[in-house]
């Protein structure tokens, strides 16, 4: 023990490491807000529709589609969750070269951000939905609301502090996810702490990383829960 | 008018096929209200679903003014449904929002401009007697507050039907009261008709004034409430008439001794101490089994279970006894069929 700090933690290697936090930290912890703010956005964005496409489109939803379709759509999904983060990177380079120009960078590790996370937001949507009472929905209907007035004007409102909530759990784990991006030259607190830190044998750099990425998630997690309380009407003041 | 025509539905369960409704036929007149009582998993639930075609029935034929809902398009169901509206037991409000926002949901879906759709929230809300809830969250409201706020969402659309799922079944029966006052007031300030679905005897006293039983998914009787309740035939009617022998409280009739029910048809009969008097002048001394009374349109009804002691010639005096006074039915052995008498 004594020896692992007098290796890793002696005042040379603190010295470099304070200078490293000096001069990168801010610009990487932006670049690690910025990758996953901008994946998170469009993980929503793809995920929600896709969300309430597999509740209302279920054989018991309130706008069945083709049981086919169904199936593909759910195992299509399944099988972007079953892949590895690091192995999704790879193979969609062609991809994300024909999307954002380039296969490597902050900007290119987004598409297989987007890619990895779009698929776990609509099951996280699909579970919020589904928590909706049945009830509810058969009242929409039954004052004559279609399936997609039934969707935006009660089941969305209906779950938002559950919406909420599930988005919350998205953008820590897409978080998480961005500390690969290094391996397609993308930036981020992160690849920080794998080059600077793992790699050149500075473990308080590494050490220093894992504490801001611990309090971005826990800035993240506790805004998420404070909204979704706020949120929830339900809750008798 | 809505008229069913032998509405059957039918499902199809892991354990089979389940009848729910079977060839039901029943009519109801404009300004009914209409009750529709049975015990749980009588098919109430599912036949008032029918009627708004929530459930599509497997056969037969639901006719709203001329028109048979089972015949029309998606869309065409979808502007029926404006007219025919719906209360439920657990008065499903949006939770995320509030009560006046409720309201203005089936506007919003009518396409009613907003300023014109708010002002007919907040008339409706003085309606149904709370208009100091406009901006509070169905959470903050008690069980009959809920309600009431339904009961406006319910009306928004300017409705001829409104169809009531066990309606009171969630609240205490004093708000159970208040509520069904409410609904007998715009039955007749606004011509509403009610369809009333319940398992509560009580309540299809209260308000209805056409009552069908429903039992395992068919019509055991129907009628107008005041016959159907003073006199009942079938026997789910009876035992919802009549809970003490529902629940087996009535004794079995001995050796000699027989059971007679005595129903009262009006004020009078309940004025007179009639056993009493019996018993002075016929020298029977009846045993009351079980006595109710109940008010029905302002009338006192009631009925009694007699035990009369002796053989055939005592039965014969006390009925013709008890047949004298004037409102009063006699009914020997009325709830003792040949066949259960065998078993004993």
């Amino acid at each position: 023990m004594n020896n692992y700090i007098a290796t890793y933690y002696n005042a040379d290697k603190l010295a470099k490491a304070w200078s490293v936090i000096r001069s990168d930290f801010l610009r990487e912890t932006c670049t690690t807000l910025y990758i996953t703010l901008v994946a998170t956005l469009f993980a929503i964005l793809i995920g929600l529709p896709l969300g309430v496409i597999l509740v209302t489109g279920d054989q018991k939803g309130i706008r069945p589609l083709p049981k086919p379709l169904m199936a593909f759509l759910n195992g299509f999904i399944n099988l972007l969750r079953s892949a590895p983060f690091i192995i999704l990177i790879v193979v969609l380079m062609p991809i994300t070269r024909a999307i954002v120009g380039r296969a490597v960078g902050n900007t290119a590790v987004i598409v297989p951000l987007i890619i990895a996370a779009f698929p776990f937001v609509a099951r996280l949507v699909e579970g919020s939905l589904r928590e909706v009472n049945s009830n509810i929905i058969e009242m929409s209907l039954s004052m004559g609301a279609t399936a997609w007035e039934t969707v935006f004007h009660v089941m969305l409102p209906e779950s938002v502090p559950s919406l909420i909530t599930s988005f919350t759990t998205a953008i820590t784990t897409i978080l998480g996810y961005t500390a690969m991006s290094g391996a397609v030259g993308g930036g981020g607190l992160g690849n920080l702490a794998i080059t600077q830190g793992q790699q050149r044998y500075n473990q308080a750099v590494l050490l220093a990383a894992l504490i801001v990425l611990v309090l971005l998630v826990q800035i993240f997690q506790s805004f998420g829960t404070w909204l979704a309380r706020k949120a929830d009407k339900r809750i008798k003041e | 008018m809505i008229e069913l025509r032998n509405l059957s539905k039918s499902f199809v369960t892991a354990e089979g096929p389940v009848d729910a409704l079977k060839r039901v036929s029943l009519t109801i007149h404009d300004g009914d209200i209409y009750g529709i009582i049975g015990m749980s998993g009588a098919g109430k639930s599912t036949l008032v679903r029918c009627i708004n075609m929530l459930e599509r029935p497997t056969d037969g034929a639901v006719i709203w003014d001329g028109t048979d809902l089972g015949k029309l398009s998606k869309k065409e169901i979808q502007q029926v449904r404006h007219q025919i509206t719906m209360i439920f037991q657990s008065f499903n409000l949006l939770t995320q929002r509030t009560c006046l926002e409720n309201i203005l949901l089936p506007l919003k879906l009518t396409h009613v401009p907003r300023a014109k759709a708010r002002a007919r929230a907040l008339e409706l809300l003085e309606t149904v007697g709370l208009p100091d809830k406009a901006n509070a969250y169905p959470a903050q409201l008690s069980g009959g507050q809920q309600q009431r706020i339904a009961i406006a969402r319910a009306l928004a659309t300017n409705p001829k039907v409104l169809l009531c799922d066990e309606a009171t079944s969630a609240l205490d029966p004093k708000t159970t009261h208040a509520i069904l006052d409410l609904i007998r007031d715009i039955n007749r300030t606004m011509g509403i008709t009610v369809i009333v679905i319940t398992h509560q005897m009580s309540v299809v006293q209260e308000i209805c004034n056409r009552v069908a039983i429903l039992e395992n998914g068919a019509v055991a009787e129907e009628g107008e409430v005041s016959q159907v309740f003073s006199n009942p035939k079938a026997q789910a009617t009876k035992a919802l008439v009549y809970p003490d022998v529902a629940k087996g409280m009535e004794p079995d009739a001995g050796e000699n001794a027989q059971n007679v029910r005595v129903v009262f048809q009006g004020n009078d009969a309940s004025k007179k101490p009639m056993i009493a008097s019996m018993a002075i002048d016929c020298q029977i001394a009846a045993t009351i089994l079980s006595a109710t009374t109940r008010t029905l349109n302002g009338k006192a009804y009631g009925n009694m279970l007699l035990r009369i002691p002796g053989g055939p010639d005592e039965l014969a005096r006390a009925v013709k006894y008890l047949s004298a006074e004037p409102n009063v039915v006699v009914q020997v052995d009325a709830e003792y069929t040949p066949e259960e008498a065998q078993h004993e």
